[in-house]
């Protein structure tokens, strides 16, 4: 409607490698960006901010999580607990040794990456459900030594309370410097998986999530690039803990537990499998999800519930529209938001002369 | 070990075998599907809690009699797995199993929020019509608890069941065929399709007497559900697909995890009840990842 895409020639190497090669594709991150980065944090409330802050937060987490599901096909349902790592370690080296944000976050997601690598070991050997369940068991394990750690937990009901980050010698103590923040994260989060899936790492795994064995075949060492997918994940995971972690300014396994593993899991299947719009759709819509249905039970929930249990009703209601929402997406639209998005998307390109 | 006391110990590996048994019977369940349909149910734990909550319910809230509830309950399962075979399962025939095990967790979540939203929260007390007082068994005074008997012979009862259905009956042939593959035992004439709602509402019939088992011994919420966690470590140390493997590795579980909390608990500060079948079960994918009784399975392009 708005563009054609005939016209546009590419004359270099570069610029059919673009990420964005068409100047519509261009415009619109710029435009995008600048709605978020300048006039978005102007005009919203702090509370609207903070909910902006838990999905970039997520953004990054999905992120993690779409690369080992969606595009190597290794299921894992311990995507919590590689957080909850990267939000212990980061959380010891800030308090005990008084690290900055920039040494910090990275060292939280390399100790989750080593840890993802040491449960991808197995994925050699099983796959499938069986992978599914070692995940979970370490799950389950990494929750269980943490919190039985006092070394690493801090002691006192497992959680350890972290300062706000300090960039540039300005302590991120506004809602809005927290937002610029963890932005940034996930932009950098954005661009660096968009370059990934491209290139040799990235088509690595994408042959092994359509057929391992043929992938082994053709020359692929499918041990050596599921163990980058785990440890990528992880890493992901990992900075999206301690960025977590920053930003309630406490490190606590109750954020970490497996409900919040199959959140990450929903975010990627109702985004859409192997696609990074996808996991952004899914980050905002699983993030958005409960605050649209508190907001919807705090207007009309009196009318049919009894207010005294409104909240318990509530997060009920939460879970039963959000198992319903996954399956519904599984059986209906497997590939997702993302798949809505580019039918929208390719209905109106040709829009109105669609013949 | 100063203070070891066969007794204790005794005690520990019997209460283990027992309660290893009531977890086979949750097993059980995801057994069958899994042989039958290929499918992986990581609802189970669910299913046993929305079965206990219903008996619950009916008994508490609307007074009827316990084998009503049970008779309700085990209906409510039976129509609502055959509805969710048909809505959500087969359609997804032939997708990958990935696919297929993230939609029984987000079965597993709705079912989460579904019991308590139309049953309500709270915790209810599911007491069956038997003596709970304690069983001492010989002069080393061994503790049994009354329902954990019960709850092992029933276990055992119907692992019996199904095992003859599996081995002896015709529909349990025509289903071992239907697990071996789709495609021929449909060539020989085989309801493929009824026999993968038949293994969905067996799976229902099972679980809602898990609910009622577990449900007396711990008391019916959501918490109920957790049981369900318990299934994998049993699973994978039997093998998928073995009946006698759900036996096998439900006791192992029972007893190792009863060992644990007996010897490791007072030397660490608790909990490893939870996590030393998972850590059990995380050596046995390493080295055997077919279990002990499961088929392996070879894979072609």
């Amino acid at each position: 409607m708005f563009h054609r895409e005939s016209g546009y020639y590419k004359t270099t190497y570069k610029g059919d490698m673009a990420l964005y090669p068409l100047p519509v594709g261009r415009w619109s991150v710029a435009l995008i960006g600048v709605l978020f980065l300048v006039i978005v944090p102007l005009f919203l409330d702090p509370y609207y901010l903070s909910i902006l802050c838990l999905i970039a937060i997520a953004i990054v987490g999905a992120l993690g999580l779409n690369i080992l599901l969606g595009y190597t096909g290794q299921i894992s349902i311990g995507h919590a607990a590689f957080m909850s790592v990267g939000a212990y370690t980061a959380a010891n080296l800030i308090t005990k040794l008084d690290w900055p944000f920039w040494l910090a976050v990275p060292s939280g997601g390399i100790m989750a990456a080593a840890i993802g690598v040491l449960v991808g070991i197995p994925s050699l050997r099983i796959k499938g459900l069986y992978l599914a369940i070692a995940t979970l068991a370490a799950q389950f394990i990494i929750e269980w030594v943490i919190n039985h750690t006092p070394a690493i937990s801090g002691g006192v009901q497992a959680s350890i309370e972290v300062p706000r980050p300090v960039v540039f010698g300005e302590t991120l103590d506004r809602e809005i410097e927290l937002y610029y923040f963890l932005m940034a994260f996930a932009v950098i989060a954005i661009v660096a998986t968009m370059n990934l899936v491209r290139s040799r790492v990235g088509r690595a795994f994408i042959a092994i999530r359509d057929q391992d064995i043929a992938a082994e075949i053709i020359g692929i060492n499918v041990f050596r690039y599921k163990l980058y997918a785990f440890a990528i994940s992880s890493f992901y995971a990992g900075v999206a803990g301690v960025l977590y972690t920053y930003y309630l300014s406490i490190a606590n396994y109750e954020q970490f537990l497996i409900v919040v593993s199959i959140d990450y899991l929903a975010m990627v299947i109702i985004g859409g499998l192997g696609s990074v719009l996808g996991s952004v759709f899914g980050a905002i819509f699983v993030t958005l999800l409960p605050v649209v249905i508190r907001i919807f039970m705090d207007t009309f929930g009196a009318f049919f519930f009894d207010p005294v249990i409104l909240a318990q009703v509530t997060a009920q209601f939460r879970l039963i529209l959000f198992g319903a929402l996954i399956m519904f997406f599984l059986v209906v639209e497997p590939e997702g938001l993302n798949r809505l998005w580019l039918n929208i998307r390719n209905y109106f390109r040709i829009w109105p002369f669609s013949y | 070990m100063a203070d070891f006391h066969w007794g204790f110990f005794l005690e520990l590996v019997v209460s283990g075998v027992l309660i290893g048994l009531m977890y086979s019977l949750i097993a059980l369940g995801f057994v069958l599907i899994y042989k039958s349909t290929d499918a992986i149910n990581f609802a189970q734990g669910e299913f046993v809690m929305i079965a206990g909550i219903i008996v619950g319910a009916c008994m508490a809230s609307y007074g009827l009699p316990l084998w009503l509830a049970i008779a309700l309950s085990v209906g409510f399962m039976v129509v609502f797995n055959v509805g969710l075979e048909r809505t959500v399962l087969r359609p997804m025939i032939g997708r990958p199993i990935v696919a297929i095990i993230m939609a029984t967790i987000g079965l597993a979540a709705l079912l989460r929020g579904a019991g308590p939203f139309f049953f309500g929260s709270g915790t209810r007390a599911l007491n069956l019509p038997i003596d709970d007082a304690p069983i001492i068994i010989g002069d080393h005074f061994i503790y049994l608890n009354p329902i954990h008997l019960l709850g092992a012979v029933a276990a055992v009862l119907f692992l019996l069941g199904f095992g003859w259905f599996f081995l002896k009956s015709r529909k349990g042939v025509a289903m071992r065929a239907v697990a071996d593959s789709h495609q021929v035992s449909m060539a020989m004439g085989i309801n493929v399709q009824r026999y993968f709602a038949l293994a969905w509402v067996m799976a229902g019939v099972v679980a809602a007497l898990g609910g009622v088992i577990w449900g007396s011994l711990l008391g019916v919420d959501t918490q109920l559900a957790v049981i369900g966690l318990k299934v994998f470590p049993v699973v994978i140390l039997g093998g998928l697909d073995s009946i006698v493997g759900v036996i096998v590795g439900g006791i192992i579980v029972g007893v190792v995890e009863n060992l644990a909390a007996g010897y490791l608990d007072p030397m660490v500060g608790g909990g490893t009840k939870d996590f030393t079948p998972y850590v059990l079960m995380i050596l046995m994918l390493m080295f055997k990842p077919y279990g002990l009784f499961g088929k392996p399975i070879i894979e072609r392009i």
